[in-house]
């Protein structure tokens, strides 16, 4: 297709992405953002109230919004560095010329094909099942929450960074390698001066999905523990969500604590992209 | 062909166009519909069938759909944002209709409200308007195992000859752990149930077994609600409390995740003698190794004054609404679903025989009475001349406040915080949701 028949078309192509687009993120985004500003029971019939919202999310003394925040912050940091060093170190080890690579593969990914609320009741089971040793519970302490969430997603996500690693991997020409070798380079110095600036887009990209898919966890948190003991391993999500339909009355404040959710994420996430992608190397 | 494939894509990416652009079909009918959001998913078969059969003889449809436990709330929040939003719904008492007042269709003149037996069964607003109606009366207390007492009471030196002497919170507490001491001698785990708090069961202890002090609070106060608890009584609810974690199935540290199910379940099959809930309980125990006429009820005494005169905790906090933003002609179509409900042979049969509740309604005589014996528990007290205990949770200021009572439950009973963590969350924390929710 030449481009003057791709810019007569294009638009038809993008409509229906376009109109979903539309109707599952900017609209419930937009209307997100105005309901923050008012009082409301159901979101059909809302009243404008201002900042009202902001200000009492402000002054509300009895929230966990700021443990949650150290709590997701904490969990966020440690998870990607764990995730990513293990699915890295997944993905070099099985792009080795080793019996059985494409099944190991496999079962790596398979995790990550279940869903999150299966999952946490899964592990829930199996964590309380070795706890039980021990006359303890995973909703006893924070501690056995955050523990327990870490293995979760661990095991769920691992697998698909591994997928996204080793197609980096493949992708580096062989000669560079060859090249490093003849250069007399060691197996170590080959690591850390070619496959890993090789890799960097793929790294961009597995910290991006594993720092915001760690920031905005929910399900895998709702399964699991259900914010117990006293809402200490509430993440912010589930925060956002209790209060928007666990308080009678509060629901505006719930959604201002989305809008202000949101802002994170995004500076966040941007901030990511832009100190890995600085990194990245032509080839 | 290479027309062929223009057209393709154009049929193609038409079809996706018109697979978003799904035109809401307009069906105008004069008759109305029910839509019910049922609260109670132990009677949501029974709610369909009774639906089934209602459309069946008038032709008018109504929908039914259960809240899964614990949703109902977060449920009926995003329901009733829809344009086809339910035309029947319940709030939980005074606390859930400040929340839904604007919702609530004036019930004075309806049917239904004409067969109430008693304004107490009713929510009203300030000018006298009814906003709700209670549709079951339910009781709770300490549901135990006959058989399993009466062998206790035969082994030597027990406490007790017979379960009618436990009139008070020190007998309870003398029997329970004498029966904890020798639980291998008569083949039980232990006197109580686990004391689970996990969200299927933590009701019974935040909500249930908070309703005593407050209760008491209340009568010694000579007040109904109140916007700042004084927790006079919050030393006997630590006394039932260390009972029932101590004289349990279970260690204290394993409650967190223990569930409603675990706690029938073990009382059930006859692991436990003591299992504090209510009527609803029963299809849950029935049908196994515990026998109907096994089954007894005992006040929750927690060593107040005067509580041998004490009978069981008897309420409600099942009112039906109806959404006075729904069409008149659905608003209508309601109210006469609902006195089919009360007055039908049909809906009578329904409500007292497959759901078993006792209802508030003059329609249900003689032969429509619930057959549950733990029913016959509670009216035995009343016949025996007992105060019943009012249900005073329905003035607890939110959801908020029984978390945060609940969590200081569960800490002080792991080991994880102290005693005092209850008396803030309930009295400071009283104070606080009152505050937060006036707002």
């Amino acid at each position: 297709m030449n481009s003057k028949s791709m810019k007569k078309y294009g638009p038809v192509f993008l409509l229906p992405t376009m109109v979903a687009f539309t109707i599952g993120f900017i609209a419930p985004f937009l209307l997100g953002i105005y309901l923050s500003f008012c009082e409301f029971t159901t979101v059909t019939d809302a009243k404008f109230v201002g900042l009202k919202n902001y200000i009492r999310f402000w002054n509300d003394p009895s929230d966990v919004f700021v443990h949650s925040l150290w709590f997701t912050t904490l969990f966020t940091i440690v998870s990607v560095i764990v995730i990513n060093v293990i699915g890295f170190a997944v993905a070099l080890a099985l792009t080795k010329k080793i019996k059985g690579t494409n099944v190991f593969r496999t079962v790596f990914f398979m995790p990550n094909l279940i869903g999150g609320l299966v999952l946490g009741y899964i592990w829930q089971l199996l964590l309380n099942g070795i706890l039980y040793q021990f006359q303890r519970n995973l909703k006893y302490d924070e501690i056995y929450g955050f523990v327990g969430l870490l293995i979760l997603m661990c095991w769920q996500q691992i697998g698909y960074m591994m997928i996204i690693y080793i197609s980096g991997i493949q992708n580096i020409p062989g000669e560079l390698i060859e090249a490093a070798k003849i250069d007399g380079a060691s197996p170590r110095q080959i690591l850390k001066n070619v496959t890993i600036p090789m890799v960097m887009p793929s790294i961009t990209i597995c910290t991006f999905l594993t720092l915001t898919n760690s920031f905005k966890l929910f399900d895998q948190n709702l399964a699991l523990t259900d914010g117990d003991p006293s809402k200490m391993s509430e993440m912010l999500a589930l925060n956002i969500y209790n209060t928007f339909y666990g308080r009678n009355g509060w629901e505006g404040v719930g959604q201002a604590k989305a809008v202000i959710f949101f802002i994170m994420v995004a500076a966040i996430a941007l901030i990511q992209n832009y100190l890995t992608r600085s990194k990245e190397v032509q080839q | 062909m290479r027309n062929y494939k223009k057209y393709l894509a154009a049929a193609m990416s038409a079809a996706m166009v018109a697979g978003l652009a799904v035109v809401p079909a307009q069906a105008e009918e004069a008759t109305g519909k029910v839509y019910y959001l049922n609260f109670k998913p132990e009677q949501a078969e029974q709610w369909e069938e009774l639906a089934a059969a209602y459309t069946e003889e008038t032709g008018v449809d109504v929908q039914v759909v259960t809240a899964a436990s614990g949703t109902y709330e977060s449920t009926l929040k995003s329901e009733m944002a829809k344009s086809e939003a339910p035309t029947m719904f319940q709030v939980n008492g005074p606390i859930g209709l400040a929340t839904w007042k604007d919702y609530c269709y004036d019930l004075k003149d309806s049917e239904l409200y004409s067969y109430l037996k008693s304004d107490d069964f009713a929510l009203k607003g300030d000018n006298d308007e009814v906003y709700g109606i209670a549709y079951v009366i339910e009781t709770y207390g300490i549901i135990y195992n006959k058989a399993l007492l009466a062998d206790y009471c035969a082994l030597d030196d027990a406490v007790i000859a017979d379960a009618s002497e436990i009139t008070s919170f020190d007998t309870l507490k003398a029997v329970a752990d004498d029966i904890q001491a020798r639980k291998d001698e008569l083949g039980v785990e232990g006197a109580f149930t686990s004391a689970g708090m996990d969200s299927s069961s933590d009701w019974r202890f935040k909500t249930h077994l908070a309703n005593l002090p407050i209760y008491y609070e209340y009568q010694a106060d000579g007040i109904g609600s109140t916007d700042a608890i004084k927790g006079t009584y919050l030393d006997n609810y630590k006394a039932i409390w260390d009972l029932y974690i101590t004289d349990a199935t279970c260690e204290p540290t394993m409650i967190a995740g223990m569930t409603g199910e675990d706690a029938s379940a073990e009382f059930a099959l006859g692991e436990a003698v003591f299992y504090q809930n209510g009527t609803w309980a029963y299809g849950d125990i029935a049908g196994n190794d515990v026998a109907d006429e096994d089954l007894g009820m005992l006040p929750i005494y927690i060593g107040a004054e005067g509580e041998e005169n004490q009978g069981l905790c008897t309420g409600s906090e099942n009112y039906w609404c109806v959404n006075a933003k729904a069409s008149e002609a659905d608003i209508q179509a309601t109210l006469d679903f609902m006195a089919w409900v009360v007055s039908s042979d049909t809906g009578r049969a329904s409500l007292a025989n497959d759901m078993g509740f006792t209802t508030p309604f003059s329609t249900f005589t003689e032969e429509y009475q619930a057959a549950n014996p733990l029913l016959d528990a509670a009216n035995e007290y009343i016949d025996a001349g007992k105060t019943s205990v009012a249900w005073c949770f329905t003035t607890m200021p939110s959801e908020e406040w029984k978390n945060g009572v609940g969590s200081a439950l569960l800490e002080y009973a792991q080991g994880t915080g102290e005693w005092d963590g209850v008396v803030t969350a309930f009295v400071d924390g009283w104070a606080a949701e009152v505050a937060a929710t006036a707002e």
